[in-house]
């Protein structure tokens, strides 16, 4: 019996239910995180996708390998050709040791996985351990139920599935979970004033640092929250400790990154955080000083409390100025400057301004990445603000400037979108809190209330489970609560429309999100595919298709010239040497190889020569409509080596005069006679595709080609893929006999006439022509202009 | 002028006077281990301006450390000023005690690290 009345007790005992229900909502977003990111896998193959990743994955396979001490003192040769590149010092591990670690730990249990795998479902599996840390912080924030709101949102918003998805192998997979952990803990801080707090958020941002250049979000943000609480006179000691403990051993923490090295001491970049160090130093020491001195007089005392910490301050900046403008300290760097004037790049550093991902956000983006959220976003900021303290500060803050980089550049949008989950998440449960809560004082009532809820939620059915699964939770929690005791209280009606509007809203929200998950951001980008008119799928494998071939049917050490998109590709899946690749660190190599581009074939190949390149590669789309091709990219190709080759390449002149890109018969003579244009439409004048075009239209300029009458002398074309996707030329050696441009002389030419001798051997007597007749007593005709003389002179 | 030099001497000296008598044992013990963390930082910092920073990573990790134990023994004091009782509602002196040792082995096993 007793053990009866136990079970009972327990069963109705709500902080159980809760922690129930909180552990499967989480559960089930995990599930719906990872799940939501394999539409790739499940459509193609478990592939690495786009450029980048097969960086990562070249070097988490060197780590494999090699071991981890070898990976970080790897000096690879096979990139960047004649100047090779030192991956320990350039890269940041964290993905890599993540990556090997996780292969290790399984494969030490004996769950042979290979690390193909291990990368490729990387990015899904931190998903979830985002949305986790998401919840983790919105419930420091708020609540609990903002917290599963905020897990669920995150776990399927577009935003943060674009960088994600499984296959995508890049730094920002762990990187927004080390970015939430860490602002988690920093929260955590700030609200409990505890070293061992701040002790985890600096391992927390040592993680950071060591997984994305991102980390300096972080650094300059905390000091941002910490500025702004002093000056807003929410100066606490929980600060003071927080702060001064996370921000010595974080700083300590951050130079053990050899890419990072002694920057946080030396740039710009972090001087925010030491300038908010010292005055934070200073503030507490001179507080202390003033608790003690507080028999001499209030008023003096506060006078020159508040001089003294504006003139420390001021010492401060000046000191910080000092020593940028004396050369200790660098100034911001280009990548980060870019964000603050947004015209820099295009004039100073090309390469950071053709990247497509550094363009500015368009309205559309935002709508397209966010759904709902960005709408109710406002909303939650707004509740922040009116009900403030320390930490709400912060996510303010962290709004404010996500939402600025946000709308600079379209690649930021990943930064933003924790925060719009957030604090969306904020704004529904209070919207939920407010219509869900009966202040019925009547105990049926409350009962007919439930049951109604219940009974729209049953008629509502969502394929989601989890979102149901949040209604549920929200509303038993606040039904167990007291009535909030609210002035007025509306009727049930009112209630059951609010509740069901906004249940039908987030409905939309997820059909949304796996829409849009399913067809914008689940491509492979290495393998592409067309829908014919009956719905069956066409698969175009060019790509693997030309790197398969350069991997079989090339000499181990033949260096492959193309433009730098596609470097981390043929290094990774056709393991050749290649002259330039992704990470674009040396601009005059880039600019080498957009002059080779660029110039006619005779300029080209000396350049060639002098890079010893044995291969080229170009990206043709014509055949297919292929939009992201060579040709599409080629005005960049020349603006970067008119950056540095000013003399030979001029922009202007691959227009026509009318100033357009044009490449069928009005296009400029440049632009027609150049190298790129020879190896992508070389015998492409032959091919007609469609038997309404004429031979040699490019489908994806939609014109006909200018320069059909193609050769090459120093090139050969070595291979072209099934639809003409990929074109691989080699590069012939020189001749023995260089030819000559001039016409040779001719020396065998036979006259008309045969001369003939008049000399003989028979002696004949000279005889004079046109001799002039003189008769005696004549004068001689008037033509003859010799005067007359006499006849006896002539005897 | 020999007035306001009276002034700050006297506030110097009523200030001292306070600090010894108002401050219980525990502090003074924590105040004494800030003045010699202190002393050997500013002998680091001029050993480096004499000598030069050739190894960086040498001089920094040392450094640091000095400022970490200093920055580190400053919050423990802070922690376990019964003045501040109320900013620390749920941290009692042992657990800032121990937060403290923690700080130090992170420390210390990255001061390892870095000192090359």
């Amino acid at each position: 019996m007793a053990g009866e009345s136990n079970i009972r007790t327990a069963l109705s005992n709500p902080a159980g239910w809760q922690s129930l229900l909180s552990f499967s909502i989480l559960a089930l977003a995990y599930l719906a995180a990872f799940s939501s990111r394999l539409f790739a896998v499940i459509r193609f193959e478990s592939i690495i996708h786009e450029f980048d990743p097969w960086f990562n994955y070249r070097s988490t396979h060197h780590l494999v390998n090699y071991g981890f001490y070898n990976f970080l003192n790897w000096f690879d040769e096979r990139a960047w050709y004649p100047l090779g590149r030192i991956v320990g010092g350039t890269v940041y591990p964290g993905l890599m040791v993540t990556a090997g670690t996780i292969h290790w730990l399984l494969n030490s249990l004996h769950i042979t996985v290979h690390i193909r795998d291990v990368c490729v479902f990387l990015a899904p599996t931190f998903s979830g351990l985002t949305s986790i840390a998401t919840y983790l912080l919105t419930k420091e924030l708020w609540s609990q139920g903002a917290g599963l709101l905020a897990a669920c949102f995150i776990a399927i918003v577009p935003g943060y599935i674009s960088r994600s998805v499984a296959g995508s192998y890049d730094n920002e997979g762990i990187a927004i979970f080390a970015l939430l952990f860490t602002y988690f803990l920093w929260v955590k801080s700030v609200k409990t004033g505890s070293i061992f707090w701040a002790g985890c958020t600096a391992l927390a941002y040592f993680y950071m640092v060591s997984a994305w250049g991102g980390y300096v979000y972080i650094i300059n943000l905390i000091p941002l929250h910490v500025f702004v609480l002093l000056l807003m006179g929410r100066f606490s000691y929980r600060i003071f400790v927080a702060y001064c403990a996370f921000f010595i051993l974080g700083l300590l923490l951050s130079m053990q990154v050899p890419f990072v090295g002694f920057q946080p001491i030396r740039t710009s970049e972090h001087m925010a955080s030491a300038g908010v160090f010292a005055l934070l130093i200073a503030y507490g020491f001179l507080k202390y000083l003033h608790t003690h001195l507080s028999s001499l007089t209030k008023s003096e005392m506060r006078s020159l409390f508040f001089f003294a910490v504006a003139a420390s301050a001021a010492a401060v900046l000046m000191a910080v100025v000092y020593l940028t403008y004396a050369g200790y300290v660098a100034p911001w760097s280009g990548r980060f400057y870019s964000l603050y004037d947004t015209g820099y790049a295009k004039i100073h550093i090309p390469i950071i301004a053709s990247v497509s991902e550094h363009q500015p956000t368009t309205w559309v983006s935002f709508f397209f990445d966010l759904h709902v959220l960005v709408c109710t976003f406002p909303a939650g900021v707004w509740f922040c603000i009116k009900k403030i303290n320390d930490e709400r500060v912060f996510i303010v803050l962290y709004a404010i400037s996500a939402s600025y980089f946000a709308g600079v550049m379209v690649r930021l949008m990943l930064t933003l979108t924790p925060v719009v989950c957030i604090l969306s998440a904020i704004a529904f449960s209070n919207v939920l809190e407010r219509y869900l809560v009966d202040d019925t004082p009547k105990v049926h009532h409350i009962e007919d209330e439930s049951e109604d809820d219940e009974e729209g939620d049953k008629r509502n059915k969502s394929k989601d489970l989890y979102d149901k699964v949040t209604k549920t939770a929200g509303k038993v929690r606040k039904i167990r609560h007291e009535p909030s005791g609210e002035p007025e209280s509306l009727g049930g009606n009112v209630k059951t429309i609010v509740v069901m509007a906004v249940m039908m809203i987030l409905m939309m929200f997820a059909v949304h999100c796996t829409w849009v998950t399913s067809n914008a951001y689940s491509s492979p980008s290495v393998v592409l595919a067309s829908y014919n008119h009956d719905g069956s799928r066409n698969i175009l494998d060019d790509f693997r298709e030309a790197y398969y071939w350069l991997r079989q049917n090339t000499d181990d050490h033949s260096r492959v010239m193309s433009w730098w998109d596609y470097g981390y590709q043929i290094a990774g899946m056709a393991n050749r040497t290649t002259l330039v690749d992704n990470n674009t660190w040396n601009n005059s190599h880039i600019a080498l190889v957009g002059k080779a581009m660029s110039s006619n074939e005779t300029r080209a190949y000396e350049i060639m020569k002098a890079l010893d390149v044995d291969y080229v590669l170009v990206i043709f789309g014509g055949v297919i409509g292929y939009s992201g091709d060579d040709i599409n990219k080629f005005l960049w190709m020349v603006r970067i080596a008119e950056g540095e080759h000013p003399k030979e390449i001029r922009e202007g002149d691959y227009f026509t005069p009318q100033g357009e890109f044009r490449v069928d018969k009005a296009g400029s003579k440049t632009l027609l006679n150049c190298l790129m244009y020879k190896l992508c439409y070389y015998r492409f004048g032959e091919m007609q595709l469609d038997f309404r075009t004429p031979p040699g239209f490019d489908r994806t300029r939609n014109v006909e080609i200018g320069n059909k009458d193609i050769s090459f002398q120093h090139l050969e074309e070595a291979y072209t893929t099934e639809h003409w996707l990929v074109r691989i030329y080699k590069v012939k050696k020189q001749d023995n006999r260089v030819r000559l441009d001039h016409t040779v002389r001719k020396t065998d030419i036979k006259p008309k006439t045969k001369f003939t001798s008049r000399k003989s051997g028979k002696r004949k007597r000279g005889f004079i022509k046109n001799k002039l007749l003189i008769k005696k007593g004549k004068r001689p005709s008037s033509k003859n202009k010799k005067p007359s003389r006499k006849s006896s002179s002539k005897k | 002028m020999a007035t306001s030099q009276a002034n700050v001497f006297t506030v110097v000296s009523k200030f001292y006077d306070e600090y010894v008598t108002t401050t219980p044992q525990r502090l003074k013990i924590i105040d004494a281990y800030l003045a010699y963390i202190m002393l050997t930082g500013i002998f680091q910092f001029g050993y480096c301006l004499l000598v030069g920073t050739f190894p960086f990573n040498s001089f920094l990790s040392g450094f640091i450390s000095c400022v970490a134990s200093f920055v580190l023994g400053v919050c423990l004091r802070v922690q376990v000023n019964p003045q501040n009782r109320k900013d620390f509602l749920h941290i009692s002196p042992e657990r800032a005690f121990a937060d403290f040792v923690f700080a130090h082995i992170i420390l210390h096993l990255v001061v390892m690290n870095f000192i090359g």
